[in-house]
């Protein structure tokens, strides 16, 4: 096993290399000069020219993806054009936010669509599965912006209980486990826990209900095993498939809460992301795309290995 | 019923009607079945696909899918009234009292667990015993079902046995409480030709061995000779014959039976065209009328059709449905 988790975390480094090659590119072909955006429009040819020189952006793609890739295997993002600061500095603020929003957003999302989909595939057919997969639909339908929106005239404004928008007292970079802080987090995370919702209700019926069908169903109930022996079959049985798509969830939500992160507010990388994007502040757009995929990368591969421990069938060799 | 158990049987059927309910239709698949079983006697139900010997048998542990299925008539089996036994004194039966040897055991073993996993909880389920405890039992059961290096076969999974031992750990798992009654649903379809000889000889010694009653379903009159004590033919959802097995065998009394040793191959027969019964059983969501071969066989007339057959007893320890019989005998 150990060399099995080895030889997949090797395997995990030309996907990166990939990958960052991708971030690389995307933010180059992407039309708009990036030093437009912090010239002004009437400055002189010989000063555009310095500053494209100082951001190395006057040399050939290839040799820029070198340095810049250089650099960032030191842990350096390079500096945002738009404030001057590190990159990383800003990013490790907005990552550490963005994870406890979709973590917290996992965390109510998966619960809630394992409970439904599980009592959904169970009772196939029933009103509780047309109840469930109702709910599914609605969850993956609905936008989330919009949701989110619905949800701050309720609760931020005509109820007036939760905190429309940001990350509490403080600011971005100071997060405390407290109330004061938790609230401004109920709202966002609720919004964005939705779709995952919707998506694992629909995985786990279906896994659950093929599962009952299944002929070793009967040969527990013939053992005489009761419904709690069976519930651990059943659910060792139907972990990998979940884990499978909770994984991919978890990794849409990190990248994919731009919207909701805009929506309210909340400082962390998708909201970071959507002023990179409007400002053309190109190291901060790199950095921000890298580290999410990166996260999608281990992401995947700590499912990968998840599932192998669950299921004995996957190969190890 | 002519046939006598003694006077304790393992298993008495009487009248056992199940029904399949769906919004669609409702299937009749058995339809009055009764007999009963001694302490250590050995049954084969025979029939075609559809004639209701797997649902007969698994009426006699109440594993009929439980949301459609409707059970009538009266199933003891060990003292325990199986139609009226709430489903929790049910799950307490079920592996202790009776259990089942399936027909596929790659699918009917669970691919996730491990063979000694899936034995040990059996017996941690209706005995209590502690981890340790059910492990070792569960390696003396995969002896006792011959299973060659035990002790490594324990931590396999499913999927890394061959077909033949997969269905020795299914045994292991069904043999685990020492049931009264074993029932069978086709052991051996799913397996080898060679491979089922070895499992068939596994079930007739075991059952000698541990002193049970053993039930089991086929449609290969070659598993039913092996190992049976008596059989009983099977057609649309009723025991349309029944009776000792070298008897049976040699000079079956029902059309029907008749039909179905005659579409069986036999050594020597090469060259000689084998007989066929015509037709098709009939579909058992529509009411039958008469006899349900009737529209089958070669000696029906328009007698047969008023009403279903009594049960005529032409020979000690013999049944059949037909009222031809006499004529036959």
């Amino acid at each position: 096993m150990l060399s099995y988790i080895l030889r997949r975390v090797l395997y995990a480094v030309p996907i990166a290399l990939a990958v960052s090659l991708l971030c690389f590119l995307l933010v180059h072909i992407a039309p708009g000069d990036p030093v437009n955006a912090i010239v002004p429009a009437d400055a002189p040819q010989a000063v555009v020219d310095q500053i494209r020189a100082e951001y190395g952006l006057d040399k050939p793609l290839p040799v820029q993806f070198g340095l810049w890739l250089l650099k960032v295997v030191q842990g350096d993002l390079g500096r945002s054009l738009a404030t001057g600061r590190a990159v990383t500095d800003d990013l490790f603020v907005a990552v550490q936010n963005t994870l406890r929003l979709s973590l917290i957003a996992a965390a109510i999302g998966f619960a809630a669509g394992t409970l439904l989909g599980a009592i959904a595939g169970a009772f196939r057919g029933s009103w509780i599965d047309r109840v469930a997969v109702g709910l599914a639909a609605a969850g993956v339908s609905v936008p989330h912006y919009w949701l989110g929106m619905v949800l701050v005239i309720i609760f931020s404004v005509t109820v007036n209980v939760l905190p429309a928008m940001g990350a509490g007292p403080g600011g971005s970079g100071d997060w405390a486990w407290n109330w004061e802080h938790m609230r401004h987090l109920v709202l966002p995370a609720v919004t964005l826990s939705v779709i995952p919702m919707g998506i694992v209700t629909r995985t786990v019926r279906g896994i659950v209900a093929e599962i009952l069908n299944q002929d070793f169903v009967n040969t527990l109930r013939g053992k005489g095993l009761r419904r709690g022996g069976i519930l651990l079959h059943v659910a060792k049985n139907a972990a990998p498939g979940t884990l499978a798509i909770m994984g991919l969830q978890l990794g849409y939500l990190m990248g994919g809460s731009i919207l909701v992160e805009t929506v309210f507010s909340w400082p962390g990388t998708g909201f970071l992301l959507n002023s990179a994007i409007f400002q053309r502040d190109i190291p901060v757009l790199q950095g921000t795309i890298l580290v999410l995929a990166l996260f999608f990368v281990s992401l995947n591969l700590l499912v990968d290995l998840m599932q192998t421990a669950l299921d004995p069938r996957i190969k190890r060799a | 019923m002519p046939h006598d158990p003694g006077a304790n049987p393992l298993v008495e059927v009487r009248g056992l009607n199940v029904r399949f309910v769906s919004r669609d239709a409702t299937v009749k698949a058995v339809n009055g079945v009764d007999f009963t079983l001694a302490q250590n006697e050995s049954l084969c139900i025979l029939g075609e696909s559809g004639s209701g010997k797997s649902v007969t048998l698994r009426a006699l542990m109440r594993l009929n899918p439980p949301k459609k299925t409707v059970m009538e008539g009266a199933v003891r089996v060990g003292g325990h009234d199986i139609v009226a036994a709430p489903e929790k004194a049910m799950a307490d039966i079920r592996g202790r009292v009776v259990s089942m040897v399936f027909q596929e055991p790659m699918t009917a073993l669970d691919p996730v667990f491990t063979i000694g996993k899936q034995i040990a909880e059996t017996i941690i389920r209706h005995e209590g015993v502690s981890r340790a405890e059910a492990d070792r039992r569960a390696l003396g059961l995969l002896e006792l079902v011959q299973i060659p290096s035990a002790k490594r076969r324990l931590a396999a999974y499913p999927h890394e046995l061959s077909g033949g031992l997969r269905q020795r750990a299914m045994i292991a798992i069904a043999l685990s409480c020492r049931p009264k009654l074993l029932l069978a649903d086709e052991p051996t379809t799913a397996l080898d030709a060679t491979v089922q000889i070895q499992i068939l000889l596994l079930l007739r010694r075991l059952q000698q061995e541990l002193g049970m009653g053993v039930i089991f379903v086929t449609h290969d009159l070659g598993v039913a000779g092996e190992i049976a004590d008596r059989v009983a033919v099977m057609y649309a959802g009723r025991f349309i014959e029944e009776g000792p097995v070298a008897a049976l065998m040699r000079g079956p009394l029902h059309p029907y039976a008749r039909g179905l040793m005659g579409a069986t191959v036999h050594a020597g027969m090469r060259g000689t065209r084998l007989t066929t019964i015509p037709g098709a059983p009939p579909d058992l969501s529509r009411p039958v009328q008469g006899c349900a071969f009737a529209p089958r066989c070669p000696q029906a007339g328009e007698d047969c059709l008023p009403a279903m057959p009594e049960l005529r007893s032409p020979a000690p320890g013999r049944n059949v449905r037909c009222i031809r019989v006499d004529e036959a005998a």
